[in-house]
């Protein structure tokens, strides 16, 4: 890949992460909690993607980003109180932002005008009444910056060169050489510099006698370092907050200006680089206000940021909270994958290894037996660590929710609060990417047709504002997520009504209150009378309710009128296992997904009827219910097994019709790992995938759906699915 | 990819690795060949034609095993031990090929591979490329390419 193509993708990722924490930090404020620590999170990240579009001259993205970060400025410095007036103006701003961000990633146009009504907002909130800014000689302070979006461009960079201190100033030296890694993670000294002027009074020395002649000079080196005699009256802490942002990746000595007036070190035009070290450690010596913070920092710059520093300990939550204390790595999900599909074997392996020690018939209490239990207990170990790799929290789907909610809730004109549960919850990486859509399309409804209208929810003595409620939670092995909304409840008489007026049910039909509500699951299904934006095309629940079985998972509902409707998905952790029943049927060992059996059962010679020609019934508990057998359908015998010598798997299939499987016997109940039939041959009509068993030998999954369909549309010929076409060709 | 009917060059010998079906003997170009394995039971496939055995497990990946003699018209054979797996790439995928036994690796130039005569059948002439004649035994050069059916005619 072009390398600069490959740091525009780490430059989105690093977005997502970015908007993601920004979001989180708004709701967070908007929910009270307007700590500096979240304050100054929020702003990191709009000062973050603010810096890295920057760097790719993503000048829209930059203006916009500003105007922002001017408003969060304001918030941080105090100028700002976060009402909710101004929290709303900012989290429709994150939007805007996180618009931009996708659309300089992916092209396309943003709402211009929206980004243009949303920078008046922003700029209205800077400019708004302000006790005047603390510090009166404050130079270019983003609140200043009124005019227009071209203005910020070109702030003037103003420092008080000269000025005497004022009488309650200290004098400060303060020693400044950015690294490398610096610039590279998009800071710039001068901005830092002029942060520094802010606060007093500043003499700038540059110290450039490290910069090598040309042919020598490293393009992304770092040369330059600065000494600013500072005069303020600010504390060192509000300094050392100047390079907060950049600790770790600069050698950084704040100490006090010993009683020398600032002017006395002007005359330091290139001093060079070990005197300037000695006379900071000699500073330092002199200097009891700040031990042991630069002289080691100087001599040694800290490598990890997560290493306690002396300088901030009476900031003990910063290490807890801030992102940057958690080491991490980006790695590429292909060898993630490699190496999941190498503990898979190894799993195997082992338990092959196993069953051929018993088959030796080895006793139990043998070394070797004993060597290959320990063996066992390791392997399930790195497989729960391998699979933990992708595990990741949903919140990363779960906070693209709030901006759907604002979005549907203004749309629909219905005022909605929503909460969240469980976000740290984690899950297999490609159960969340596959999330996202139904999670959405079912707030879309909760909000839409859940939810009733302010006055209709007013009469019926509930507060204005709707709640729909996200939540996740682990459950025996398995994601539960909720989606609940305190609405109306589903309207029975209204869903069947439709249903029949669309023919999904015969008008006499006699239907439990559940089953009912099941029908919204049916494809084709809609009640929404009009046609809207945001749901009722008709391909609503039905899809989710695929998608979600398509994951291996399983949705169910509860409504009570005039309380709200519950919406229930569980989902495998992973799906890379799956839990499954080991039956097998004429003569060959096939795999059930766990998730689609209701319960199994052994039936009587009475219970099983034949209907027609070649399709079979089961009467279970007085309903008749399609009978399909394995066997026969796979084509594994020609012969329909007797079903008194078989066993029966009730399962529940798309669009909750049951269906009875009949096996021959049932093996038990395993985790297999799933392994692709497509990539060295093709799909297999009523085959969901392959697995490897104990014995080493190929088992396949069944698709249950696949296999009850065929047949059903096979029943009265031949109960077998179509050849496929291409093996009829040479 | 591996087409052994386009040679790099004229001029180039290629190793061929030559099995036995029955009473007939095939090679294919050893480049294509990743490893030989002894038979071991398949798992049948659900309405798999005839020349499918069906899949086995090789080293955790899922391998179909195609019965060579019965894609080439020949009687399906009744596997046992000695029987061999010739494990084969094919394009992108990785496929089993049952034959009685792999003999052993013929170095023939381009020069010495004839053309298919034309009184074979198209079956035949769907798979092999070339004839060759060794020490006065004929010995049929296969191309793998069409051994499993096309994909995109699965639309079925």
């Amino acid at each position: 890949m072009d390398p600069m193509a490959a740091i525009r993708d780490t430059f989105f990722q690093e977005c997502e992460e970015q908007l993601g924490a920004l979001e989180t930090g708004l709701l967070t404020m908007e929910g009270g909690d307007c700590d500096p620590e979240t304050v100054n999170g929020v702003f990191r990240a709009v000062h973050s993607v603010k810096g890295g579009a920057g760097a790719f001259g993503l000048d829209a993205l930059v203006r916009f980003a500003h105007v922002f970060e001017t408003a969060l400025d304001d918030v941080r410095a105090g100028r700002l109180a976060p009402d909710g007036r101004v929290l709303g103006v900012m989290l429709r701003a994150a939007d805007a932002l996180a618009d931009l961000v996708r659309v300089s990633r992916d092209g396309g146009a943003t709402d211009a005008e929206r980004d243009r009504l949303l920078v008046e907002d922003l700029k209205a909130l800077s400019g708004s009444p302000q006790p005047q800014a603390p510090q009166p000689d404050a130079v270019a302070s983003g609140s200043a910056d009124g005019g227009d979006m071209d203005g910020f461009a070109f702030q003037p960079l103003r420092f008080e060169l000269d000025a005497p201190p004022a009488p309650a100033e200290q004098n400060w030296t303060v020693r400044f050489r950015p690294e490398a890694g610096l610039y590279a993670k998009a800071n710039e000294a001068a901005v830092l510099l002029r942060e520094l002027g802010r606060l007093g009074s500043a003499l700038v020395t540059l110290d450039a006698s490290a910069l090598p002649s040309f042919p020598d000079l490293h393009p992304e080196g770092a040369y330059l370092s600065w000494t600013i005699d500072l005069a303020t009256a600010q504390p060192e802490s509000a300094i050392r907050e100047v390079f907060e942002f950049v600790e770790g990746d600069c050698e950084l000595d704040i100490a006090p200006a010993a009683g020398q007036p600032p002017g006395d070190t002007g005359g330091i035009g290139d001093i060079d680089l070990a005197a300037l070290i000695q006379q900071s450690q000699a500073t330092m010596a002199a200097a009891p206000v700040a031990p042991g913070v630069g002289a080691p920092r100087a001599a040694e710059p800290a490598p990890d940021t997560g290493i306690p520093n002396p300088g901030r300990a009476s900031r003990p939550a910063d290490a807890a909270t801030a992102p940057a204390s958690k080491a991490t790595i980006r790695v590429d999900l292909d060898r993630v994958d490699g190496l999941i599909d190498l503990v898979g074997e190894l799993v195997i392996n082992q338990a092959m290894l196993a069953q051929r020690v018993s088959e030796a018939g080895l006793p139990r209490s043998s070394n070797v037996a004993l060597g290959l239990g320990d063996l066992e207990q390791l392997t399930r170990e790195i497989q729960d660590s391998v699979m933990a790799i992708r595990a990741q929290p949903v919140k990363s789907v779960f906070q693209r929710m709030p901006r759907l909610v604002r979005e549907v809730s203004a749309m629909t004109g219905k005022p909605v609060r929503l909460l969240t549960e469980g976000e740290g919850t984690e899950v297999d990486k490609t159960v969340i990417e596959h999330l996202a859509d139904p999670l959405t399309h079912m707030i879309r409804n909760a909000i839409d047709h859940g939810l009733e209208r302010p006055e209709d929810r007013a009469a019926a003595g509930k507060p204005a504002d709707g709640t729909v409620r996200l939540a996740a939670r682990h459950r025996s092995g398995r994601i539960v997520i909720e989606v609940s909304d305190d609405g109306g409840g589903i309207n029975r008489a209204r869903v069947r009504a439709s249903a029949v007026a669309k023919g999904l049910i015969a008008p006499d039909a006699v239907l439990s209150d559940e089953e009912t509500d099941n029908l919204i699951f049916l494809p084709g299904f809609s009640t929404a009378e009009t046609v809207s934006d945001i749901s009722g095309r008709g391909v609503g629940m039905d899809v989710v309710k695929r998608s979600i079985q398509a994951l291996g998972g399983r949705i169910a509902i509860a409504s009570r009128p005039g309380q709200g409707s519950t919406f229930t998905m569980s989902l495998p952790l992973t799906l890379a296992v799956l839990d499954g029943m080991v039956v097998s049927a004429g003569g060959q060992t096939l795999v059930t997904p766990l998730t689609a059996i209701i319960e199994t059962l052994q039936p009587r010679t009475g219970d099983v009827h034949s209907l027609g020609s070649g399709a079979t019934v089961i009467a279970i508990r007085g309903t008749f219910i399609p009978l399909v057998d394995v066997g026969v359908a796979l084509g594994y015998r020609a012969e329909p097994l007797d079903p008194a010598r078989g066993i029966t798997l009730l399962i529940e299939n798309e669009g909750c019709a049951r269906a009875a499987l009949l096996v021959d016997a049932i093996q038990g109940q395993r985790q297999v790992v799933i392994k692709s039939l497509e990539a060295n041959y093709r799909r297999v009509p009523g085959v969901a995938a392959a697995t490897i068993l104990g014995d080493g030998r190929v088992a396949l999954i069944l698709d249950v759906d696949a296999i009850v369909a065929a047949s059903r549309s096979a029943a009265g010929q031949a109960p077998e699915f179509t050849p496929a076409a291409g093996f009829a060709h040479v | 990819m591996f087409d052994t009917t386009h040679s790099v060059h004229a001029m180039a010998r290629r190793e061929l690795i030559n099995f036995r079906i029955g009473p007939q003997e095939f090679c294919v170009d050893i480049m294509a060949v990743r490893e030989i394995r002894g038979w071991t039971p398949t798992t049948p496939l659900p309405h798999a034609p005839a020349f499918i055995r069906g899949v086995v497990n090789l080293r955790g990946a899922v391998l179909p095993v195609v019965d060579l003699g019965v894609r080439l018209g020949l009687p399906p054979s009744e596997p046992t031990e000695r029987h061999a797996i010739i494990v084969a790439q094919v394009g992108r995928q990785v496929i089993g090929l049952l034959v009685d036994a792999v003999s052993d690796i013929l170095t023939v130039g381009d020069e010495a591979i004839q053309p298919p005569p034309d009184v074979a059948s198209e079956r035949v002439r769907a798979f092999v490329r070339g004839l060759l004649a060794i020490e006065g035994r004929l010995v049929s050069l296969v191309s793998l390419d069409h051994v499993l059916p096309a994909q995109e005619l699965d639309a079925a």
